[in-house]
């Protein structure tokens, strides 16, 4: 059946532009539990599944939630669940499950000032180091960090498709700013837009084993229940046919090869904004709506006469450590505000070999005061 | 065609390949799982579309030894991945096949709210009293006094008594057999398979490896023996007013058969007129025409 979606031009609050744009991937379930600054998610898709043929569930938490989008995958639907910090915290278990099994699906976090409850109405970026590492154990991620409701509709597109290409649950960081925020959203019809569906396999049941990877691929095809496959697939470490395989080897091949599907792709998983990089003397290194409320510091201290490179982080994992890198060999060093006390900095400043990295911390609930940011900046130009 | 070489009866339902399983000799798994091949295969239901979820624990190794899709999730968690399976294809039948600890204390949450929702599942909780699979420690099923590893000087908690949590959840059927049982078992999977809404089975199973030896049970065949004596069945029996001890009566039987809406219904019920005449759907469909 041809896939539809809502489109046209809207002015449009950013987390209904990001259920719409799951809808246009073709997500077809959603497992929630509401939570602000994330709640109008949910809500839309419980509005809008029932109307293209998909189906919603409120849980009784976000474990569920979690648990249920994984289940849905396996059954051959496109699925995403949506939440904040406290319900973040409970998906971790069943994420960690999502990564092991390789299961497609899409997770947003409208973060909100944290830790713990803390601020249920205002933001945050202080999730992202737990976007990165928060499932206990090694494997890689991608999270994508909108700057604006058209970008978080592009954005959900982006995390569908790397879901369906590398098989994970990828998350969608964006926070209570930009879910809140209402502006201009163009939604392209649906056959205007790059959207990956599923690679099933098109071996016979009988030749089919759920992880073996075929030379120059870094995943399996997949089978969906009810194909006649007849596959296991566990959270335990295990081998091509899904089995459980305890041994040493099977585990080192397991976990790398979880990483390395991140790490040997990033070149065409890691987006960015780059602006005056060339001749910069400072770089301000920025992802989310903080790359939007530094831009008056930014050009107040370009009006003192430094030379500001801007760097906005579109894909925040994996880290674009070669980008830094490369900057370092030739600024004076690199500023970077974030709303949080001090995470992307500890990244920036691991591959910047030494060169001077400041942070500028936010702990939430406001923004950097555009004139603390010129200040930063002015230090790392001037400084001996 | 003399020498052929004889077969294990259940060779076309199991994962050869995965034998010998990890099951302790005397476990009652092995016979359960038996009855649960039987049981979906005499429903005529389709195996190709019948999908098996497990949590963690011995039973929740259930899932990597049977041939179907079959999913091995994390602790507790296996209802609400299968909820998500059955509503994002109801062309499947979805089976939850756990154990006690793993149903009732870290996924106790999951099973009343989708028994309360009538969601369409069939669940089975094999119930050894026990937490097997980490070495015998207190559940919410170990009885009153009952020695576990975490309860030394017996276990001082009031335990749950599954069916009648299961039928004031809401759960469209109910019943509970021991692994004696093992016809009994079977026809209950039966009528799981063939019936809509959620549906829930308690098979009081031995653990002659921590359950017998913290209470001086003896062996598997021992605590067969004791269910045997101990055993009655009554349909009619109110699920609330059977709970388990130590050593009094294990009343078995089906308790709850009732017809209601399943959760699917519900929503088709619920939402098809009001969504077909918002303009949103209409310009979808429009849209698949062009
Ligand atoms: C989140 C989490 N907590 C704890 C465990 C450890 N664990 C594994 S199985 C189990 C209990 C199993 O008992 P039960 O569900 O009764 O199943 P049985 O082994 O008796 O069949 C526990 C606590 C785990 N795997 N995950």
């Amino acid at each position: 059946m041809k896939q539809s979606n809502l489109h046209g031009e809207f002015f449009m609050q950013g987390n209904i532009a990001c259920a719409e744009a799951a809808l246009s991937a073709g997500c077809r379930f959603f497992g929630g539990y509401p939570i602000t600054p994330a709640s109008e998610i949910a809500e839309r898709m419980a509005f809008r599944l029932p109307q293209v043929g998909g189906s919603f569930v409120q849980f009784e938490d976000e474990i569920a939630s979690m648990a249920s989008i994984l289940g849905a995958s396996w059954a051959g639907v496109k699925s995403m669940t949506a939440s904040s910090g406290p319900g973040i915290s409970l998906m971790l278990e069943n994420i960690g499950l999502g990564i092991m099994m390789e299961t497609p699906c899409v997770v947003v976090n409208v973060q909100r000032g944290s830790p713990s409850t803390g601020l249920p109405t205002s933001w945050g970026q202080s999730d992202m180091m737990q976007a990165r590492f928060g499932s206990h154990g090694d494997y890689g991620v991608i999270a994508l960090a909108p700057k604006s409701p058209q970008e978080y509709f592009d954005l959900t597109i982006v995390a569908f498709n790397y879901a369906e290409k590398y098989r994970l649950p990828v998350f969608v960081t964006s926070d209570a700013i930009v879910g809140h925020m209402t502006e201009k959203v163009y939604i392209p019809p649906v056959d205007e837009l790059e959207i990956i569906n599923r690679k099933y396999t098109n071996k016979k049941p009988g030749d089919y084993q759920p992880y073996t990877i075929e030379p120059g691929q870094w995943v399996s095809d997949f089978a969906k229940a009810g194909d006649g496959y007849l596959y296991h697939s566990t959270g335990l470490t295990h081998d091509e046919r899904g089995y459980p395989d305890m041994s040493e080897a099977c585990h080192i091949q397991l976990v790398n090869r979880l990483i390395d599907k991140i790490k040997m792709n990033v070149d065409d998983i890691i987006l960015l904004e780059e602006r005056d990089l060339d001749d910069a003397d400072v770089v301000v290194v920025t992802f989310g709506t903080t790359a939007r409320t530094v831009v008056p510091g930014i050009n107040l201290a370009k009006k003192k006469g430094i030379k500001v490179g801007f760097l906005r982080l579109i894909t925040v994992w994996p880290f674009p450590e070669q980008k830094i890198r490369d900057l370092a060999k030739h600024v004076k060093g690199f500023v970077v505000p974030e709303i949080n006390m001090g995470q992307i900095v500890l990244e920036v400043e691991r591959c910047a070999g030494g060169v001077l990295t400041k942070s500028l911390p936010h702990p939430g609930g406001g923004i950097h005061d555009f004139k603390d940011v010129a200040k930063a900046i002015e230090e790392v130009a001037y400084a001996k | 065609m003399q020498n052929k070489i004889p077969t294990h009866p259940m060779e076309d339902y199991l994962r050869m390949d995965r034998m010998p399983h990890i099951w302790c000799p005397s476990c009652g798994l092995g016979s359960i799982v038996t009855a649960f091949m039987k049981g979906v295969k005499n429903a005529g239901i389709d195996l190709n579309k019948l999908a098996l979820v497990s949590g963690i624990g011995c039973t929740g190794r259930v899932a990597g030894y049977v041939k179907l899709d079959s999913y091995h999730t994390t602790h507790g968690r296996a209802i609400p991945f299968a909820t998500g399976m059955k509503m994002a294809n109801q062309d499947l039948t979805v089976a939850v096949i756990s154990g006690d600890g793993d149903l009732f204390a870290i996924g106790g949450n999951h099973l009343i709210h989708a028994a309360r929702r009538n969601m369409d599942l069939n669940v089975i909780c094999v119930n050894n009293f026990i937490y097997g699979m980490t070495g015998g420690q207190n559940a919410p099923t170990t009885p009153l006094g009952a020695y576990s590893s975490t309860a030394p000087y017996g276990n001082y908690e009031q335990p749950f008594n599954l069916v009648g949590l299961a039928a004031a959840a809401g759960s469209s059927y109910v019943a509970r057999w021991t692994a004696l049982h093992l016809q009994r078992i079977q026809d209950s999977i039966e009528e799981m398979a063939k019936k809509k809404g959620f549906c829930f089975l308690e098979i009081i199973s031995p653990c002659a490896t921590v359950f017998a030896r913290k209470n001086k049970g003896g062996t598997g065949l021992d605590l067969l023996q004791d269910y045997k004596r101990r055993s009655s069945i009554d349909h009619n029996a109110d699920p609330q007013k059977i709970p388990l001890d130590m050593d009094g009566e294990i009343v078995c039987g089906v308790f709850v058969n009732d017809e209601k809406p399943t959760f699917a219904e519900n929503v088709e019920k619920g939402t098809s007129r009001k969504v077909k005449e918002h303009p949103l759907y209409v310009q979808d469909r429009k849209d698949q025409e062009v």
